[in-house]
């Protein structure tokens, strides 16, 4: 899942500022879920927006409001192409993924980011939710038992704790705990410290260089997803 | 053969003291050199600091230099905060061609806990990895596998913290810290000789130094910031008690007479091989706990 928050209303101000007729894009899949740029968010945003204007009187804005099933997929942009020629500016509730993908859609329109985009993550209680993986392309959670030091540790360091840890709490933060003693207890747990006590070199960066890019070999070959399989 | 004064007196049977000085914020460098010169002749070696605590200061690259200068033996620390492998080694090469020939290789302090919270942290190697490169370097090679036109030979250390209160995974990775190539430790602060005497009987299995790390605090206040504040000090109750029954203005008084009795009880019981003395601001005071500690 793809966590990420709604600026503050006076960025968004300032970043619609020049257009008098705003889509406000929301995104139906990881934004919805996470409360950042669903139907709801979309509507709430508005509402806020509309509010403002009303109080301030600075501004005299149009914003129409739309929320697709997914921003990251092109085919989904479709549905609202009509509705686009209506307004000068999109501003788009997606992830950074999402508003990309709407940019390149739409070449002639400003798609402005209305959300900040944080990380990939669960949520371990009500709107609460962590960062559990980097996507950093080289998955080494068999050697961590299944807690991932690039992502939970702050330095993101491969071979054991650094010194800081007070109270088993990452020194950087006193709200986390230090990834290094969980990885210690959850290995203890399942007799495979021997995983901790091995050397690992340095990262490789070089993974899939950046921009990075993944080719599924299985579509590709078959020309789509027509249920067959090749290898 | 020794790769360098410090190595040379690694292996001798001396009680060792090690020292550090803080390279300053900014141009002016008389009080470290002031420093330097009043410590260069009491100890073993001078550790140069590389950004403590993630508050941006003069290179320690350039403080080892300047020990050398006035005649001292540094060591230079070496933190992965900052630089990526390039820069890494290429430091290393630096240091290889200015003479100076003892290195501390450290993880760093997350830059959260400085005065640029909003930098970029790199950590691109950890300490283990770092101490890994240099004795490839000392082979000829770069982290590329690419051949180096002249090898570099250090006399490399690290850090390891016997009072962490969760002390298993900290010596596993000491362990992986010996086998990359570590020959001295110099630990994090210690207060309870107990929990040194605990490590050491562990320890001592291994072919490497240990020099007791001993932070000189100023009072009962400092330690509680410290404990509160700075990676990897942990000041235990009955020091802070202790520290809060000093007279007012009397405190760092106070600290001293505790920092010079953990040495002498350290040397007396020879519990490691030496002691390094962090006088975090107050290095001009070194001379005096080293003559109440009998080091002198």
């Amino acid at each position: 899942m793809i966590v990420a928050e709604t600026k503050p209303l006076d960025e968004i101000w300032r970043s619609i500022a020049p257009y008098s007729r705003v889509l406000i894009l929301g995104c139906g899949t990881c934004m919805t879920v996470c409360g950042a740029g669903g139907e709801r968010e979309v509507s709430f945003l508005a509402d806020a927006l509309r509010m403002s204007q009303a109080r301030g009187g600075e501004h005299d804005h149009s914003l129409l409001e739309y929320t697709v099933k997914r921003q990251c997929d092109a085919e989904f942009l479709e549905t609202f192409v009509d509705r686009s020629r209506e307004v000068d500016a999109i501003l788009s509730l997606g992830c950074g993924v999402g508003v990309q993908v709407v940019a390149d859609r739409f070449p002639d329109l400003p798609v402005l980011p209305g959300n900040n985009t944080y990380f990939m993550g669960a949520s371990s209680e009500w709107g609460v939710w962590d960062e559990r993986c980097a996507a950093c392309g080289d998955c080494r959670l068999a050697d961590t038992a299944g807690v991932c030091p690039i992502t939970r540790c702050t330095k993101g360091i491969l071979n054991g704790p650094c010194a800081g840890a007070k109270n088993g709490k990452c020194e950087a933060n006193k709200e986390a705990d230090c990834a290094w003693i969980l990885i210690y207890q959850r290995l203890e747990r399942l007799g495979q410290l021997d995983k901790m006590r091995r050397y690992y070199p340095p990262r490789n960066f070089r993974v899939i260089p950046r921009p990075r890019r993944i080719v599924n070999k299985t579509q590709v070959s078959t020309g789509g997803n027509d249920g067959q399989v090749s290898v | 053969m020794a790769k360098s004064l410090f190595d040379e007196k690694l292996a001798d049977a001396k009680f060792l003291v090690t020292t550090e000085v803080g390279p300053p914020k900014g141009t002016d460098i008389s009080e470290m050199l002031h420093n330097i010169d009043l410590l260069k002749d009491k100890v073993d070696a001078i550790n140069v600091t590389d950004g403590q605590s993630s508050v941006m200061r003069l290179a320690s690259l350039a403080g080892c230099l300047i020990v050398k200068e006035r005649g001292g033996e540094p060591i230079l620390q070496v933190t992965c905060r900052d630089r990526n492998r390039l820069a890494l080694q290429a430091d290393l090469l630096f240091a290889s061609v200015r003479g100076i020939a003892n290195v501390l290789c450290l993880t760093g302090d997350s830059v959260d806990v400085g005065d640029h919270k909003e930098a970029k942290p790199v950590f691109d190697l950890d300490s283990v990895q770092l101490l890994k490169a240099i004795r490839i370097m000392e082979g000829g090679k770069d982290l590329g596998g690419n051949d180096l036109k002249g090898a570099v030979q250090f006399c490399a250390g690290a850090s390891v913290h016997p009072a962490a209160d969760f002390i298993e995974p900290q010596l596993i990775k000491f362990e992986k810290k010996v086998a990359a190539g570590a020959q001295f430790f110099q630990t994090q602060g210690i207060y309870d000789v107990g929990s040194l005497r605990r490590f050491m009987q562990y320890a001592s299995q291994f072919p490497v130094k240990i020099l007791a790390g001993i932070i000189v605090l100023a009072s009962a206040r400092m330690a509680r910031y410290m404990n509160e504040n700075v990676p990897g000090v942990i000041v235990p109750q009955a020091t802070i008690d202790e520290l809060a029954t000093a007279e007012k203005g009397k405190g760092l008084q106070k600290g001293m007479e505790i920092a010079a009795r953990a040495i002498r009880s350290i040397k007396a019981g020879g519990l490691c091989h030496g002691v390094h003395i962090m006088a975090v601001g107050n290095e001009r005071l070194v001379p005096e706990i080293l003559e109440a500690a009998g080091l002198t």
